[in-house]
């Protein structure tokens, strides 16, 4: 870019009499030895006179037959100096036309464009935004290095402004300055820096494109921004979306773990038995074990989703390839339908979309399967789309839908484009090759199509033939002798190659054929193509050397022609040929070997989709379509193997939020501490709730107020507008906030245009933001739908609200969230909800008005991923089970606590049906087996989940783990933690529990 | 991101050139012109072609070639899509996107071009903020500016842009309140020579025009939500409310614009209108064949079936056809072989159909395959998934704000003349015939009081 611009400015340094013949800019040139010249330069005498009149409607007109003149790409440089005096015209179109003019020839002409400088300074300074924003844009772009401090200048000024419009140009400024002068990159990041925490939707695509130019690789400037960056992601302009999406991808592959792992907990033994008290045995575990979702990659992934539903075709191949690049396997598959919808559109959107779709059926059929039919090429179809489609089909062959596939691929034989139909029998022949059921079908297809009368379409089959040929030649003595006719009449080289070769590999099956046909082609030798004379060359001596009596003498002739002939490759290999297999005392060692080495078993070549080495781009990149590397292509991570720190991504105060991360029993002596470093929280939380009651104020209002108190945390709240209403904590309360603040929302667009860009993420009428509320309150089964900062703040506050008054409510959360299993002597009472949680769920994400008395499960934060041990591998001779509890709601009924039990194979044979056997339950307490195991493989491990409903006791289950062989006693306790069920109630709600007998 | 935007017609000849960040020479469409020329047809030059120094994506559209220049990695779909909404957005002002209008308003279309991109990023594409900046061109404005010396260029931001609706404009003001929405649907359909359906779907938008004042808040419901297979929408629909209540709920822009686009599943079965029996055949060792092809109605649910045109595109051997229409007339283009016949209406009682004889090049061996047939055709006020709007409801936030809370205005439904709907259909004649069909159906008027 920027040795670019400094190539042209210096062409344009130059006199443009003398260069204009290189003048790479100009197809005209205003001057020079034509006849044009004096007409020309009339013309331009005429335009300056027009520029330089007092009367605003002729220098409009002048100006707009120079822009007329630019847009032909005629040269106008000459009347700069007439131009740049109409700078500061008062007529906004004439400005802006000349503003045109400046962006276009300021390069060229340096010393004269700094005299628009200080009109662009001034405009900079004034009350309209818009003149504002385009006097930074022109500034921005006239590329006069002189000025890039002014440049810096400008930009730190406007990122600062009060308009987002503004702060979004000064985002573009920043790519523009950046190529101007890349030695201004470090000022550069820190604007990046400070506009990436803005707030506005409009500035976020502009500033994450400046950043992906810039500093890509700063990822941790993203770390910060990145809730904000998804909260956000609906109601970014569609354009913004694409480059957002494409920057959380690379992000989400550098700090999220792999969710594509299978669970393998085999070296699980040897780790318990040290370092089992250590945080890094915890963190370690986390990622071989059991693998669960950050919920940052969960918050991602969902947030994403809606946007398959864009119309901007741009969007939703960047949502499909972050589900491709980034999301679990199982969750790909709803991509599928929103990319067969892009198919209805142009044809560069289906081109585009099909090679994607091609790289991705590859690796998944199952994806495309159910819409195999919306491949099926229509003659209407340009070529290439054609072709694309050929191979999605071709990739999703299977035996199930082959002989349908068969029949359309018939029908795209006889297409009038023969390019396609060459392509179709290609596709024939691999589809041969990967269903063996079918290869001898296609065969026949195949060899009907020799007769065909198209030479095109004949040759394809000839060629392919060959290569099936080649997998299983035992049997087909018959089509090789079919093809050896064809050599009279086909006169394409590749097929005749083909031919050639086939007989030369099977001389010995057509004993008869073979030698006759050398003959045929010995003499018509010198006017063959270099093609097909090296496969005679081949096959000559593959006879010499398997019939040398009947080939000899004709082996020779031929190699004789070979000699001299005039392409080099045909004499090298004619030299080759005959020291090999002709014997003489030169000969050495090698040519004992001959015939093993002429007739040596081929491997089968493989008929491989043209799309298979595409993979390793990222899907939906220009690299990825030229299947080559584009310059700036930045490329896809692979997983980290252990997840960096995710409390990276935490906007709230580091301390606190260490606090929570590491599990065990560091809490225990903390409390303390904890109490302390509330107090200063409290005055902004209690703003915020008080705020969220008071219908009154505005949402700008109480961000200010929030701002006030502490700087990060109202970047968090208005960023996350669910925070608010998630720190009143009390469902209640929350529901409350959310119905006063829509109707304040709704006042305020009613009230007309008086947003400012905070209004923009709260208001109602964009449903998208509210919907964002919305999801991120809704208790939905996925347990890591809650960012984890916020629910953080809603167990702390939830402590603070009741630590006067009631202790045993500090104790029953921290049991909940601390991975600690020491049996509790309290027994606690365990609260029932009145609703089941997925019926809560249903009621939250259809907003219903709320009554105080719901109380709702919350999803647990934290999961320990600590296990216990069953049975140990040596008392269960060589069967290890351990078991974990999920925390999850028990799919098996609503009193059953859910335990994951893991089941290991450490010996070296087969372990057979392995079930559970008797159960000595105390009275009341069931349990819900897992179906048996038929059988685990060695070194094999298999996890189940079984529901114990324990009377929240914490009783020992007892039973028996039975194999095909033996029965081992094994029992479970529960920690008292694992049988409560985290719910979220009003401080109302709980002190009516509380108070009940 | 895009470096340069040049503009090419048919011809090759590049009649605008627009350029973002520094100068590119038009000598990079030399790259181009030389794809176009291996393509042999226009409509497979590859999207993306790849230089030394630069990479080039085009579209084509409305017989132009749009060329940006790209210097580095960016999603190709990006600047595809950009490219086709600039083409929407000449259509939109000048009513057609031609080389003639384009060359006309240059100025315009400069201007434009400048608003829309900056460093080669889209800045403004909504046609509502556009519209704001730079008005559209009319003979009205064209001389009230010639005297007043006012300019067609805005000089405030336009609101749009900060709210958070930048697609609607403010301040909009109608005295008749209008709003129509056209349905269309298109059967897509695969046919083979039995006439049994191969593969067929319904692809149908939802097209809307909307006259309204202020900020109206619409909801649009459908009879059969759940035959909207895949659906996609404009910026303006809530999203959340069509997850729950499978309800279009919106605030529009202000004038024509596409609301959704969707998709029925092919499950159930599509009845096509029409039938086509047809009979061409070559001669062997003869220079001439046969040609005969009747059109017929078929569960066309008592609506006609109008503006029929059927395109074949003729094997290369053809030299002319000698043919007799009973019904409208036909064209025979011996160069690109393509023929057409103007059918125009049904007409149960006599079946359209046109016959003749086929010329071939002496000699040349007979065709293989029979041609496939393209029938186009429309069927007005016929929504063929059977999804058609059942309701349409508008809230005044004006009036709601008085009131302190919303209400629903009186609306009605009209059905009114619709805009012809436009069919496509094509078969071949061997095994296989490929069927398009594009289904006009019901236009909806509605006319809404607002209550001041």
């Amino acid at each position: 870019m920027s040795s670019n611009s400094f190539a042209y400015s210096e062409q344009s340094g130059g006199g443009e009499a003398t260069e204009l013949g290189q003048e790479a800019t100009s197809t005209i040139s205003p001057s020079g030895a034509f006849g044009l010249f004096s007409s020309d330069l009339k013309k331009n005498e005429d335009l300056k006179q027009m520029l330089e009149s007092n009367k605003d409607s002729a220098k409009l007109d002048a100006m707009k037959r120079i822009v007329g003149m630019i847009a032909k790409g005629k040269n106008a440089s000459e009347l700069f100096p007439a131009v740049v005096k109409n700078v500061a015209s008062k007529n906004i179109e004439i400005k802006k036309l000349v503003y045109v003019y400046l962006v276009r020839y300021a390069e060229e002409q340096q010393d004269l464009a700094l005299l628009s400088i200080s009109t662009f300074q001034r405009a900079l300074k004034d009350s309209n935004q818009l003149i504002r924003a385009s006097a930074l844009r022109v500034l921005s772009s006239i590329r006069v290095p002189i000025i890039v401090p002014i440049m810096m200048l400008a930009i730190k000024e406007a990122s600062a402004d009060l308009s987002p419009y503004v702060r979004k140009n000064a985002a573009h400024a920043i790519q523009k300055l950046y190529s101007l002068d890349p030695e201004q990159k470090e000022m550069l990041i820190e604007v990046i820096e400070k506009l990436l925490k803005d707030k506005s939707t409009l500035v976020a695509g502009s500033v994450v494109m400046a950043f992906e130019e810039v500093c890509p690789d700063r990822i941790d400037l993203i770390h910060k921004n990145y809730r904000k960056l998804c909260n956000l992601l609906v109601d970014v302009e569609e354009w913004g979306q694409v480059v957002i999406i494409h920057m959380l991808t690379r992000y989400a592959r550098t700090q999220f773990l792999s969710p594509w792992k299978e669970e393998d907990g085999l070296e699980d033994d040897e780790k318990n038995f040290y370092d089992s008290d250590d945080e890094q045995k915890e963190k370690t575990d986390k990622t071989k074990k059991s693998y669960t979702m950050d919920p940052d990659h969960r918050l991602l992934i969902r947030n994403t989703k809606p946007l398959l539903q864009s119309r901007n075709a741009a969007v939703v191949m960047a949502v499909a390839q972050l589900y491709w690049h980034i999301s679990p396997k199982s969750e790909v598959g709803i991509i599928s339908k929103s990319l067969v919808r892009l198919l209805r559109s142009n044809r560069e959107v289906q081109y585009i979309v099909l090679q994607n779709i091609a790289t991705m059926s590859i690796q998944r059929k199952g994806m495309f399967e159910p819409y195999l039919k919306s491949f099926y090429v229509r003659s209407t179809d340009p070529t290439m789309i054609k072709t694309l489609k050929l191979e999605i089909l071709t990739n999703l062959a299977n035996e199930a839908n082959i002989s349908t596939l068969l029949r359309e691929f018939q029908t795209y034989v006889k297409s009038q484009d023969k390019e396609f139909a060459a392509a179709t029998i290609q596709a024939i022949g691999r589809c041969a090759t990967n269903i063996s059921e079918v290869t001898d079908t296609c065969l026949n297809g195949l060899v009907c199509l020799l007769s065909n009368r198209d030479e095109i379409v004949v040759a394809e089959s000839v060629v392919v033939i060959k290569k099936l040929l080649q997998m299983q030649p035992a049997q087909h003595g018959e089509i090789i002798k079919h093809m050896a006719k064809l050599l009279d009449s086909i006169t394409i080289p590749v097929a005749r190659a083909s031919i050639l070769w086939l007989i030369g590999e099977n001389c010995e099956r057509v004993p008869k054929i073979a030698p006759d046909v050398l003959r045929k082609m010995a003499k018509g030798f010198t006017s063959e193509d270099d093609l097909v004379k090296l496969q005679i060359l081949n096959l000559g001596a593959k006879l010499y050397l398997t019939n040398s009596k009947q080939t000899k003498l004709l082996t020779q002739y031929i190699l004789n022609l070979g000699k001299y002939d005039q392409n080099y490759d045909i004499r090298d290999r004619t030299r080759f040929i005959r020291q090999l297999i002709v014997p003489n005392e030169k000969s050495g060692a090698l040519s004992k070997y001959a015939k093993k080495i002429f007739l040596a078993q081929k491997p089968a070549p493989l008929l491989e989709s043209p799309f298979k080495d595409r993979d390793h781009f990222q899907l939906g990149t220009l690299s990825h379509t030229l299947n080559t590397k584009a310059a700036g292509y930045l490329e896809l991570s692979n997983w980290p193997e252990v997840a960096p720190d995710p409390s990276v991504r935490n906007v709230e105060v580091i301390e606190l939020a260490k606090e929570w991360t590491p599990a065990g029993k560091a809490k225990k002596e903390n409390p303390a501490q904890k109490f302390y470093s509330e107090s200063e929280e409290e005055e902004d939380s209690s703003d915020s709730s008080s705020d969220s009651d008071s219908d009154s104020g505005s949402a700008s209002g109480e961000q200010d107020e929030q701002g006030g108190s502490s700087e990060d945390s109202s970047e968090d709240s208005s960023s996350e507008p669910q925070s608010d209403s998630e720190s009143a904590s009390e469902v209640g309360d929350k529901r409350a906030a959310k119905r006063n603040s829509k109707s304040k929302w709704k006042r305020d667009s009613e009230d007309g245009e008086n947003e400012n860009e905070k209004s923009r993420t709260s208001d109602s009428s964009s449903a998208d933001s509210s919907s964002v509320e919305e999801s991120s309150s809704d208790s939905e089964s996925e347990s890591e739908s809650e960012s984890e900062s916020e629910s953080r703040k809603v167990t702390k506050e939830k402590e603070k609200k009741t630590k006067q008054d009631i202790n045993p409510l500090t104790k029953d959360v921290s049991l909940l969230d601390l991975d600690d299993f020491n049996p509790v002597s309290t027994p606690v009472a365990l609260p029932t909800p009145a609703f089941s949680p997925s019926l809560i769920a249903d009621l939250e994400g259809l907003n219903l008005s709320t009554t105080s008395s719901v109380i709702s499960v919350s999803t647990p934060v934290f999961v320990p991923v600590k296990t216990h041990v069953l049975l140990h591998r040596m008392s269960g001779k060589g069967l290890a089970a351990h078991y974990f509890f999920p925390r999850q709601p028990c799919i098996f009924g609503d009193k059953m606590v859910s335990i994951q039990v893991t089941l290991n194979n450490t010996t070296d044979r087969k372990i057979e049906n392995i079930h559970i056997g008797g159960k000595k339950l105390p009275i009341g307490m069931q349990m819900h087996v897992f179906n048996p195991i038929e059988s685990l493989e060695p070194e094999g491990s298999i996890t189940v989940s079984v529901g114990i409903d324990f009377c929240d006791s914490t009783q020992t289950a007892s039973f028996q783990l039975c194999t095909k062989d033996d029965c081992f006693n094994v029992s479970i306790q529960p920690p008292v933690g694992e049988l409560l069920l985290p719910v979220a109630m009003s401080e109302k709600d709980f002190k009516k529990e509380q108070g009940r007998p | 991101m895009i470096h340069s935007l040049f503009l090419i017609n048919c011809s090759g000849d590049i009649f605008l050139e627009k350029h973002w960040k520094s100068v590119v020479s038009q000598s990079v469409c030399d790259y181009f012109f030389e794809a176009q020329e291996k393509a042999a047809d226009v409509e497979n030059v590859p999207p993306v072609i790849s230089t030394p120094h630069h990479y080039l994506i085009s579209i084509y559209r409305d017989k132009l070639f749009f060329v940006s220049v790209i210097q580095t990695e960016v999603p190709p779909l990006f600047v595809i899509e950009f490219l086709h909404r600039v083409a929407d957005t000449f259509q939109d002002y000048f009513g057609e996107c031609s080389e003639a209008a384009i060359k006309d308003n240059v100025v315009i279309v400069y201007e434009l071009l400048e608003e829309m991109l900056d460093n080669g990023f889209p800045l403004a594409t909504e046609s509502n903020i556009l519209k704001e900046l730079i008005k559209p061109p009319t003979i009205l404005r064209s001389v009230v500016n010639s005297i007043t010396g006012s300019s067609n260029v805005g000089d405030t931001l336009p609101t749009g842009q900060l709210s958070n609706i930048p697609w609607r404009r403010a301040g909009v003001k109608y005295t008749n309140n209008e709003a129509y929405f056209d349905v269309v649907e298109e059967i897509d359909a695969i046919i083979d020579k039995s006439g049994s359906t191969v593969f067929a779907e319904i692809q149908g938008v939802i097209d809307a025009c909307i006259k309204l004042s202020g900020m109206p808040d619409l909801s649009l419901s459908f009879m059969n939500p759940r035959l909207l297979d895949d659906v996609s929408f404009h910026p303006c629909i809530r999203f959340k409310r069509w997850e729950s209540e499978r309800v279009l709920s919106f605030i529009p822009p202000d004038g024509n614009f596409r609301l959704i686009s969707y998709r029925v599943s092919s499950q159930n079965l599509v009845a096509i209108p029409v039938y086509v029996k047809h009979c061409i055949s070559f001669k062997e060792n003869s220079s001439c064949g046969r040609f005969d092809i009747t059109i017929g109605p078929k569960q066309n649910m008592g609506k006609t079936i109008e503006g029929i045109t059927v395109t074949v595109h003729m094997p290369k051997v053809v030299l002319n056809m000698n043919l007799t229409p009973t019904q409208g007339s036909y064209t025979f283009d011996p160069v690109t072989k393509v023929l057409t016949w103007d059918v125009g209406k049904i007409t149960p009682q006599k079946l359209p159909s046109l016959k003749g004889l086929v010329n071939l090049q002496s000699g040349a061996p007979k065709p293989e395959e029979n041609p496939s047939l393209n029938i186009q055709f429309k069927i007005q006020q016929l929504a063929i998934s059977g999804a058609p709007l059942s309701s349409l409801a508008a809230m005044d936030p004006v009036t709601a704000s008085c009131a302190g809370k919303t209400k629903s205005l009186h609306s009605s439904f009209l059905p009114s003349s619709p805009i012809p709907p436009s069919t496509e259909n094509e078969d071949s004649e061997v095994p296989l015939q490929l069927h398009r069909h594009r289904f006009g159906s019901s236009w909806f008027l509605l006319f809404l009081k607002v209550r001041t």
